[in-house]
């Protein structure tokens, strides 16, 4: 661990165990964050990204668990240590927000408690303090009027808004580590740039390190510093977001550039990756890209491909350069 | 508009109303003006792309066109027929030559029906040809979208969710349309599902010269699709024209904004237009122009008079009063 990262995982797996058997959502992710960096976890559905992040707070929810790895934090193993201590974690030095912010919230509690909730729990006590200090948050969110929000219920804010009060309620403890589980996915193109601007203000600003999760390479592009492409449970990819952009390695990473409509000049027909993502509970055996791969060879059918190293910033999990 | 092709749709100042009511006696206190004031032709093999932000009355506009919807106002000329009020046995014969792609393939099929009965039951209900012919011709269609016919008998629990976007398309395509209204067809799914999609839906229209009303709110989508594009803001239409020219070239703020809100692969964020602000409540729309809230080139005309929509350069028109 060198003294710039700030929080790493190794060998992290997470098992759904089913009646139908083991469902291999997170099957072996390594990562480290600097600090101050955006690093950003990119897949489509289903290929455990969301229950990568959840599993580095412990969120995940039976039938699910962690059956190997670590995360250390802070000389922390966020894995193995009690559930008290990572209480003081969760949400206080790492916080966390999500897809659809109108399920993050409880309807029938105002934006100002819920904020302030958060805060007390952390140690905060002073009412007035920490009214001013939320709405200082939602200020520093670009939200119109935050004295009335403050007073709001979630039902009377927009989708952006709601958004942004979310965004605000993470921030309120000082967060170091900030993970955004696709925050920008249920919300409409105009108010994505807003809240990607957010974003990009908040980590330039205090320094806090970003943990991005996306399928949405344009966002990647856009935000990111490194990204890791992560495909049936497993990382496949790692670097820096313009050599993932500029010069993929992964013959997935590949496919997946080149099937954005973005890259292609008009009318010319799209790149596409024949067949569908695994089902994680009946992976293929070997690379689990095999399947689809258009370069495929013997080994890939048998053997799960380890970390090449192509430069100081790249690493690709493929055979073709093993 | 549009000199090179033969129109086959043609809307003129479509408007759809929903009302909105209030207390015991369900008293009428406004509209939302979901469509208001609409007009615009789709030639024949067009595919004019649709893209608004949510709420902006895409949807609403497309289910009126295909009559799901009555419109409160304006005239649907398909075909150089009036539909606008259609009765219901003309419609039924109708909706063989318009039809529609929804944006979630899950909600869209019967989960108790097979693949093969769900694509033959479009073949019923228009009541073409014998059983055996209808088994040709569900097998031609799985063909021609791409599905093997070995899911004939699957449920679409079974399928992936590309797969049975492929289904939905195999019946809309059962009765031979001329028309197709896809709405958002493709954002339910996976980027590399997307493009498969893509490429069927592109393909599909080369052959059969079906043409498209094709919505999205994704501009890229749209700009590898279509032909013509409209851009929609709170029931108005407030660009519409050629592809080429509109992404060249967009004129209005509003499509200048979106343009610049997409995050890209081949653009660095930084410098980019950002909007002020939410979409406004289409129950009680700003005056004037309804962009001029959250526009960033507001003028003081755009708060009081509402501007027209005029053809600036040929096939390319605008409603700003910055082009007057």
């Amino acid at each position: 661990m060198t003294d710039s990262t700030i929080l790493e995982v190794q060998d992290l797996k997470t098992y759904f165990f089913t009646r139908r058997g083991a469902v291999k959502a997170v099957d072996g992710i390594d990562f480290s964050l600097k600090k101050g960096e955006c690093l950003c976890l990119v897949g489509e559905s289903g290929c455990g990204k969301s229950v990568t992040v959840l599993s580095l707070l412990r969120l995940v929810a039976a039938p699910g668990r962690i059956v190997s790895g670590q995360v250390h934090y802070n000389n922390v193993d966020l894995v193995h240590c009690s559930e008290e201590k990572l209480r003081g974690i969760r949400g206080g030095d790492i916080a966390m927000i999500f897809q659809d912010a109108q399920s993050a919230f409880n309807p029938v509690l105002t934006i100002g408690d819920q904020i302030a909730e958060q805060m007390t729990i952390h140690g905060s006590i002073d009412r007035q303090a920490v009214k001013n200090k939320g709405i200082e948050l939602l200020k520093e969110m670009n939200i119109p009027e935050p004295d009335r929000v403050w007073d709001s219920f979630p039902h009377q804010l927009s989708g952006g808004m709601k958004q942004r009060a979310m965004i605000a309620m993470s921030l309120s403890c000082d967060p170091k580590i900030l993970i955004a589980d696709e925050p920008t996915t249920a919300v409409d193109v105009t108010i994505k740039a807003q809240i990607l601007d957010i974003l990009h203000t908040l980590k330039e600003k205090r320094g806090m390190s970003l943990i991005f999760v996306t399928h949405d390479l344009g966002i990647v592009a856009d935000i990111g510093d490194r990204a890791q492409v992560i495909y049936g449970g497993k990382s496949i990819e790692m670097a820096s977001v313009s050599e993932i952009i500029n010069n993929p390695g992964h013959p997935y990473t590949k496919g997946l550039i080149a099937c954005l409509p973005d890259s292609s000049t008009d009318s010319e027909r799209l790149a596409s990756i024949p067949g569908t993502a695994p089902n994680p509970i009946d992976l293929p055996e070997g690379c689990p890209f095999h399947p689809r791969c258009a370069q495929v060879m013997d080994i890939c059918r048998h053997v799960v491909p380890k970390q090449t190293i192509i430069s100081e910033t790249h690493t690709v999990n493929c055979h073709l350069f093993g | 508009m549009n000199s090179m092709r033969s129109t086959l749709l043609s809307i003129n100042n479509l408007k759809k109303y929903y009302p909105v009511t209030a207390g015991i006696m369900q008293r009428r206190i406004g509209d939302v003006k979901a469509v208001d004031d609409v007009s615009f032709t789709i030639g024949d093999s067009e595919i004019l792309g649709l893209v608004g932000e949510s709420g902006c009355g895409k949807s609403s506009l497309s289910r009126s066109i295909l009559r799901l919807e009555e419109p409160t106002s304006g005239t649907i000329i398909f075909d150089g027929r009036d539909i606008t009020f259609l009765g219901k046995k003309d419609l039924r014969a109708l909706r063989k030559e318009m039809q529609i792609v929804f944006q979630d393939p899950d909600a869209s099929l019967d989960p108790r029906m097979t693949i093969g009965d769900s694509i033959a039951e479009a073949l019923i209900i228009n009541s073409k040809g014998t059983d055996t012919e209808r088994e040709q011709r569900v097998t031609e269609l799985m063909a021609q979208v791409g599905l093997e016919t070995r899911y004939r008998s699957h449920f679409p629990h079974e399928l992936s969710g590309g797969q049975k976007q492929r289904v939905g398309i195999a019946r809309a395509l059962a009765v031979n349309p001329r028309l197709i209204i896809a709405d958002e067809p493709v954002s339910a799914l996976d980027v590399s599902i997307q493009a498969q999609i893509l490429n069927l839906l592109q393909d599909i229209q080369k052959q059969l010269g079906i043409s498209y009303l094709f919505v999205a709110h994704d501009l890229s989508v749209i700009k590898h699709m279509a032909h013509r594009v409209a851009v929609m803001y709170l029931g108005k239409i407030v660009e519409i024209g050629d592809k080429r020219d509109i992404y060249a070239n967009p004129l209005h703020p509003y499509t200048e904004a979106l343009m610049s809100a997409v995050p890209s692969i081949k653009s660095k964020a930084q410098g980019r237009l950002l909007l002020r602000g939410d979409v406004p409540s289409p129950l009680n729309p700003p005056s004037g122009c309804r962009f001029h809230t959250r526009c960033h080139r507001v003028m003081p005309i755009c708060s009081k008079e509402e501007p027209q929509l005029n053809e600036l350069r040929p096939d390319h028109c605008v409603s700003c009063h910055l082009y007057r």
